[in-house]
């Protein structure tokens, strides 16, 4: 039991561990803290480090050069520039902290309590947090000055309440969206409060965001700081780099360089927050993906792209098309050596788990692979022409016109912002060159023909008045507004009701044979395959483990991989009978 | 038959604004017993999973759990059995808090209702993880470096953190693999027939409710169209929109296919 609870500390320790060390490789931000850490230990050790007291004269040091005593030279009142600059930090950077301390504290909880619990608290609190926003910070802390005094630490107070409001609208924007995390919901089913749950599930995701706000805040509040300071709004007696600056200011004719000392001081410490802040950023946003390769690792030359397929009836021949993304070691394949060939008006279905390259297969004769991802050999015969590794320019040309698409997501690929009618005659007048009316005339047909029950009115919609399934509809109704001779499909039905998905897989069946188009149909579901493919390439760790008519298929599959995945299909179970439970009793 | 009935729902109710969500829902569930809720998007069934979970309002009705009324009380307010109540969600990638250990997630449950402190809840991780059949050194990783059918095995071990009598499950298969999915609804079998938790099985797919469940419920426009034995309402259904949706899964087999397709369309024209 103690070992047990003595082993699980280090994996924590361990993940932010990694957090630091990522920050410190990365050159910027191993800078940043070295000079950060130089400027924390001098503000703590301060008295021993400097050699005179902050306010010991020396009326004979009045603007003396550096040397004799005075690293850095005196200033106007003959005392020691750098026993006040080590000082100063001490003065400055304790100013930063109670801004920081007040904005961060204020703000994330206020944050964190509307975020979660919304409604009125959210109204009210967002309205306070505008207001405070909507204050010039410089003219609020001038007249805190007037009437509170000289104290910086008061006007730092104030400062971090003016600043309170930027944790407040970044920390409930993170709340928002993890608050309907399937986890939080799992710990309220767990009986855990909401504070519990705000404590442990939500203040982890928040806290390097913050962390990442406080870097920048504290890099503001010591230059507006420094800023009062310069002004003459402090207290004179305490030595601080703005009242340094001042100082130097005022001497200037007499000694321009003592004006650098301060200045440097400032310029470093909140060049170096906001250098580690960035740092930060950078590695929480790569998050635990292999830093960027620098320099992509040279790809196999491609080998002889071979002859066009002798047979006309064949309209794609894949032959051992390999897809791979760069990754640290070189090329990770995600495709191995896949051939597929498709006969036109055959419907091809692409079977398999995930991982197992069929959508990356589907994507890489689109020409539409993820960045980074390339075709590192083989080739991709399209009606007599290889289209693999095609440059964009052309691949364009055949997209939409010659070989079309049909999404997975049919919301997310129809743009909220425009009218559906605006998204399908655009394509029909850049690819077609026709002119916008005879689009129109022909859109309206083709909606009619993929079954809306009122084109016009689909017509002039946004998407987010019709059900995923009519978007499903308007998608293939673009798919096939050019006379594709292939057509793509992505899991097309996956998102859909199973009523809606018997539907559309009707209308595609109806469209295939009239229009007398080949289709790849990406699934993983053999009942979607049954119902629509004429033969069947099954894969596995990209690669076709099995090519099949789709009766032989589902009669006499020959590989093992095939067998298994048909046997965990749940058709024909023998429903299983209650047996009235003579105890309640629950084992452990 | 009612002694053994662990959950009653009697004319629920759910409003969301001037939405109707559910309507005057009843629904039963033995001990023991798995009873599939079956039914397309904006059914209502995750609504009712929900508001049995204590995470989702009920406007009128009652929920009765052991003879308490629970309809409307957050769990954490929930005492005794009605406490452990259990869940299992449809997405395994969000339902774990990426930043917590396996072992973190799975005492949770357990210090959160007092059952017992962390060295005890420490000391049954290993039993939970060895339940659904995974290396006790999975305590100490996190959920990233677990695969979608190993997280999901995860969450059903904190699901039976507190050993509860009934567990709502969520379309808690349907973000998996097909070889994934029936070795992980087995293993919620395996689980029932020792232990003898209630699962109420939430799910679009009559193929896995069929699957798994002893009842079908059919849910449509949030009322429950046909509630009876899996047999019957799977193979023999009485209701016109079961029928539609038991015809609408495509069978895989291109044969049988071809008839059903066929069986749809008609039926389609007739309505």
């Amino acid at each position: 039991m103690t070992s047990a609870t003595q082993q699980q500390s280090p994996a924590p320790l361990a993940a932010r561990a990694g957090l630091l060390r990522s920050v410190l490789i990365n050159p910027l931000g191993l800078v940043a803290s070295i000079l950060l850490s130089i400027v924390v230990i001098t503000a703590i050790f301060a008295p021993l480090i400097a050699p005179f007291a902050p306010d010991d004269l020396q009326i004979f040091k009045v603007n003396a050069a550096p040397g004799d005593g005075y690293l850095l030279g005196g200033d106007g009142s003959g005392r020691d520039i750098f026993s006040r600059l080590v000082y100063g930090a001490r003065n400055t950077l304790i100013g930063a902290l109670i801004a920081v301390t007040v904005a961060a504290f204020v703000g994330v909880t206020a944050g964190l309590f509307a975020g979660y619990f919304g409604g009125r608290r959210e109204v009210v609190m967002s309205w306070i947090s505008d207001g405070l926003m909507s204050l010039p910070a410089l003219i609020v802390l001038l007249a805190f000055y007037q009437s509170l005094g000289s104290s910086i630490e008061i006007s730092m107070l104030v400062f971090g309440v003016m600043l309170a409001p930027g944790f407040y609208r970044l920390t409930r924007n993170l709340v928002n969206g993890v608050k309907h995390e399937l986890y939080v919901d799992a710990a309220r089913v767990s009986g855990l409060s909401d504070l519990r749950i705000i404590v442990r599930h939500i203040l982890l995701v928040i806290r390097a965001p913050v962390t990442i706000q406080v870097s920048v805040v504290a890099g503001i509040s010591i230059v507006i700081q420094s800023g009062l300071q310069f002004l003459g709004l402090g207290d004179t007696s305490i030595p601080t780099w703005g009242g340094m600056l001042q100082d130097a200011f005022a001497n200037m004719f007499v000694v321009p360089t003592a004006i650098l000392w301060p200045g440097l001081a400032i310029s470093v410490t909140v060049a170096s927050l906001v250098l580690l802040a960035n740092a930060i950023r950078d590695r929480l946003q790569q998050g635990n993906r292999p830093a960027a390769v620098t320099g992509l690792p040279e790809a196999i030359a491609k080998p002889a792209a071979g002859a066009a397929p002798v047979d006309k009836d064949v309209l794609l021949d894949v032959r051992d098309l390999v897809v791979g993304y760069p990754d640290k070691s070189g090329w990770t394949e995600v495709v191995k050596g896949v051939s597929l060939t498709l006969r036109r008006g055959e419907v091809l279905g692409l079977v398999g788990e995930s991982g197992s390259g069929k959508t990356q297969t589907a994507f890489a004769v689109l020409g539409l692979l993820s960045t980074g991802g390339r075709i590192l050999s083989g080739s991709t015969w399209f009606d007599g022409r290889d289209i693999a590794n095609l440059p964009e320019e052309d691949m364009r040309k055949l997209r939409g016109k010659r070989i079309a698409y049909v999404p997975q997501e049919p919301m997310s690929n129809l743009d909220p912002a425009f009218r559906i009618g605006y998204q399908l005659t655009e394509p029909m007048v850049t690819v077609l060159g026709i002119s916008k009316s005879e689009a129109r005339k022909r859109v309206l047909k083709l909606l009619e023909r993929v079954g809306m029950p009122d084109p016009l009115r689909t017509f002039s919609a946004y998407p987010h008045q019709i059900s995923g399934g009519m978007a499903q509809r308007v998608l293939i109704a673009r798919a096939i507004s050019c006379n594709p001779d292939l057509l793509i499909a992505d899991e097309p039905t996956t998102a859909l009701d199973v009523t809606v998905q018997a539907e559309v897989l009707d209308l595609l069946r109806d469209l295939q044979a009239e229009m007398n188009m080949s289709v790849i149909l990406v699934t993983h579901n053999f009942g979607v395959v049954a119902d629509i493919c004429h033969r069947v390439s099954v894969m596995k760790d990209g690669k076709v483990v099995e090519t099949n008519d789709v009766r032989r298929l589902f009669a006499a599959p020959q590989h093992d991989y095939t067998k298994m995945l048909l046997g965990a299909v749940l058709d024909d179970v023998t429903p299983r009978v209650y047996q009235p439970r003579s105890g309640r009793g629950v084992a452990a | 038959m009612t002694d053994d009935v662990i959950v009653e729902c009697i004319d629920v109710n759910t409003h969301f604004g001037a939405l109707h969500i559910l309507k005057n829902v009843n629904l039963t569930v033995r001990a023991g017993e798995t009873v599939g809720l079956v039914g397309e998007s904006g059914s209502g069934k995750t609504t009712l999973g929900r508001a049995i979970l204590g995470i989702g309002p009920v406007s009128s009705g009652r929920i009765l759990f052991d003879r308490q009324d629970i309809a409307g009380v957050p769990p954490r307010d929930r005492k005794g059995n009605a406490a452990a109540i259990q869940a299992v969600f449809q997405d395994p990638y969000t339902s774990l808090n990426p930043s917590m250990t396996i072992e973190d997630i799975l005492t949770e449950p357990i210090i959160a209702r007092g059952q017992a402190g962390k060295a005890e809840a420490t000391a049954k991780v290993r039993t939970l993880l060895d339940q659904v059949a995974l290396p006790s050194d999975a305590a100490f990783r996190y959920p990233r470096e677990f695969s979608g059918g190993q997280r999901q095995r995860i969450a059903i071990a904190r699901a039976l953190a507190l050993s509860p009598h009934l567990i709502v499950c969520d379309e808690p298969v349907s973000a998996l693999d097909l070889s994934t999915q029936a070795r992980v609804l087995d293993l919620f079998i395996e689980i029932q027939e020792r232990t003898g938790v209630a699962y109420l099985f939430v799910s679009h797919d009559l193929a896995v409710v069929r699957h798994i469940s002893h009842r079908v419920a059919v849910m449509r426009g949030g009322g429950i169209v046909e509630f009876g034995d899996c047999d019957q309402v799977t193979a023999n259904p009485q209701h016109n929109y079961t029928r539609r949706l038991l015809l609408a899964a495509p069978v895989a087999d291109p044969v049988r296919q071809v008839e059903r397709r066929a069986a749809f369309r008609a039926l389609a024209m007739g309505a």
